[in-house]
């Protein structure tokens, strides 16, 4: 677990982040979300000091990371940055062995971890533990950069825009990858984006800040549902606002009893996915598979803020 | 993997096997002039009048090669570590400040001419090689510690960040990641330093140095074009062999 508290940078008399507070429990996601220059990224160096707070505290697990010599607190926290920043001249296997060789892991056991993380990533550890950098596609690239990240088990992981360089494609199954994979490790993760649909894709909880200040943190449905200030309502955007909605819940969570005709949809699939079926194949209702419809109409309420069946109260709450 | 490194357009392939064995000859070649000087005299002669030696006897070549390169040699090394030193040094955070004194320090030993050096050097000095290796160092510190400054100074901006971030010590950053990184560029400075110096080195022959500018500055002295080809052929030979040493060595670093 992860608490923020009070932080604040000033660079002379700018803040660029001012007195920011909130607490990631563990195993959960983080997507703090805002544009360019509202200090998210400050906001997240700051977690493993690669730049000193000028006021606040950052508890990990309940000790102050300021007790810690910065680069032993590094080793314990995993650091994924756009544009993956790998070594380029150590191969694929000494990139991804960088931090447990600075813990001191005996050899037989980093190659052991290596292999495992490349084989995690869907990278065949014979392949591709040799290669130079600059012999893998961007998405490969990007993989490597998060295996490095994840090499020593941190417990905690943070990502600058990870996927900020990968096109859509890409994209789409790196941010699901993560997920599984973190759901997998149960390891927790701060990750900066200016992409709204990426936070959404990804977060437990969405931070969104602006100009350095944290103006809301709370779950997605309480996000969209209701946006602490004008600027959260904008960032979402208001055309993408019931897809959002439906993208958050799995059609077995709506789905009633009954029959309908046409080929079924998977139980976790998203709403977002039975409504483009839907809309696709013209029919009203769709059988879910191992039993059940979902309909339209249902479909329907699910995307309205009032009527979303398990919407919970907006927790977090505005700080700062 | 498959395919070795110089592959490319068929053309580059080309000129870079007409390269390698032009070099090859140019090695044989003076290898074979400086083991068998005599062997090459009928080639030597018609440059010759009034019947005077067409090959320079009075120090042997092969001597007079080896002393001129260990002469470059210590000069390069010495320049190398200060200059590298220098670089890394002014590169830490705290020692910014100093950058212009080093600057200043080294732009002043390319300023002054060698020659100059060695004039001012020999009444300090006395004749011999002292003042040669000191003007050569002087001469050789320049390149060197720019292109030290330039290769740790153009880390790219994600790697420096990811070596922070994995929890490095400045230490470990600078020997694990920004010197090898660094290493082509400085070794070209270190290039440019040892072409220059083999040349430069003919004229600490003028205080006694012992250099190939002996057999250069004998043919001067007695208008004996022989013994100016055959210094000058030498010392431009060894320089092409230098550089291309270097080359290849900062290609197989950079891959």
């Amino acid at each position: 677990m992860i608490r923020i508290e009070h932080l604040t940078k000033r660079y002379g008399t700018r803040a660029v982040v001012e007195d920011v507070s909130l607490t990631v429990e563990r195993g959960q996601i983080a997507a703090l979300v805002g544009t360019s220059g509202s200090g998210k990224t400050t906001l997240l160096r700051m977690i493993n000091r690669l730049v000193q707070p000028t006021a606040g505290r950052v508890l990990i697990d309940g000790t102050d990371t300021a007790t810690l010599p910065p680069h032993l607190l590094r080793r314990r926290i995993g650091y994924a940055i756009q544009g993956h920043g790998l070594f380029p001249h150590r191969t694929v296997a000494q990139n991804i062995a960088t931090v447990p060789r600075l813990l001191g892991w005996d050899a037989d056991r980093i190659r052991a971890r290596v292999d495992e993380l490349l084989a995690l990533f869907q990278l065949p550890p014979a392949e591709f533990r040799d290669r130079l950098p600059h012999q893998l596609s961007g998405g490969q690239q990007q993989r490597v950069g998060v295996s490095r990240a994840l090499a020593a088990r941190p417990e905690l992981l943070l990502m600058d825009e990870p996927f900020g360089a990968l096109d859509p494609v890409i994209r789409a199954s790196a941010q699901a990858d993560l997920r599984r994979i973190q759901r997998d490790l149960g390891t927790t993760l701060v990750i900066v984006t200016h992409d709204i649909d990426e936070a959404m894709a990804l977060g437990d909880r969405i931070g969104v800040m602006d100009r350095g200040l944290l103006l809301q943190y709370a779950a997605p449905g309480a996000i969209l549902t209701a946006p602490a200030t004008p600027f959260v309502a904008r960032l979402i955007g208001t055309d993408q606002r019931p897809f959002h909605l439906l993208s958050l819940t799995r059609v077995a969570d709506i789905a009633t009893p009954g029959m309908a005709g046409g080929a079924p949809v998977p139980a976790d699939a998203t709403l977002r996915d039975a409504l483009a079926l839907c809309l696709w194949s013209g029919r009203d209702a769709l059988p879910v598979e191992g039993g059940g419809v979902v309909t339209l109409d249902a479909l329907r309420r699910a995307a309205r803020p009032d009527g979303r069946p398990d919407d919970g109260p907006p927790d977090g709450g505005a700080a700062g | 993997m498959t395919a070795p490194r110089t592959a490319g357009p068929p053309d580059d392939r080309g000129r870079a096997v007409i390269g390698r064995v032009a070099l090859a000859l140019a090695a044989a070649g003076l290898a074979a002039f400086l083991l068998w000087p005599q062997a090459f005299a009928p080639l030597l002669r018609p440059l010759t009048q009034n019947g005077a030696p067409p090959i320079y006897t009075q120090t042997s070549l092969l001597a007079l090669t080896l002393w001129h390169l260990a002469l470059v040699a210590a000069a390069v090394a010495a320049s190398a570590t200060l200059a590298v030193g220098l670089g890394i040094l002014v590169t830490r955070p705290g020692w910014r400040d100093f950058l212009p004194l080093a600057r200043t320090v080294t732009s002043v030993g390319q300023t002054f001419p060698p020659v100059a050096v060695l004039a001012l050097a020999v009444p300090l000095m006395g004749f011999g090689s002292g003042p040669t290796l000191l003007a050569l160092f002087l001469y050789g510190l320049l390149p060197i510690f720019e292109n030290t400054l330039a290769g740790l100074t153009n880390l790219p901006p994600a790697v420096a960040e990811a070596a922070r971030g994995m929890g490095m010590t400045p230490a470990q950053r600078l020997v694990q990641v920004e010197l090898p990184l660094a290493l082509p560029v400085i070794l070209a400075g270190v290039r440019l330093s040892a072409v220059i110096a083999l040349s430069t080195a003919t004229i600490g022959s003028t205080v006694a140095a012992r250099t190939l500018g002996e057999v250069i500055i004998a043919g001067l002295l007695s208008s004996n074009t022989a013994f100016v080809v055959q210094g000058g052929v030498v010392v431009g030979v060894l320089a092409l062999l230098i550089h291309a040493g270097f080359v290849w060595l900062e290609r197989r670093l950079s891959a």
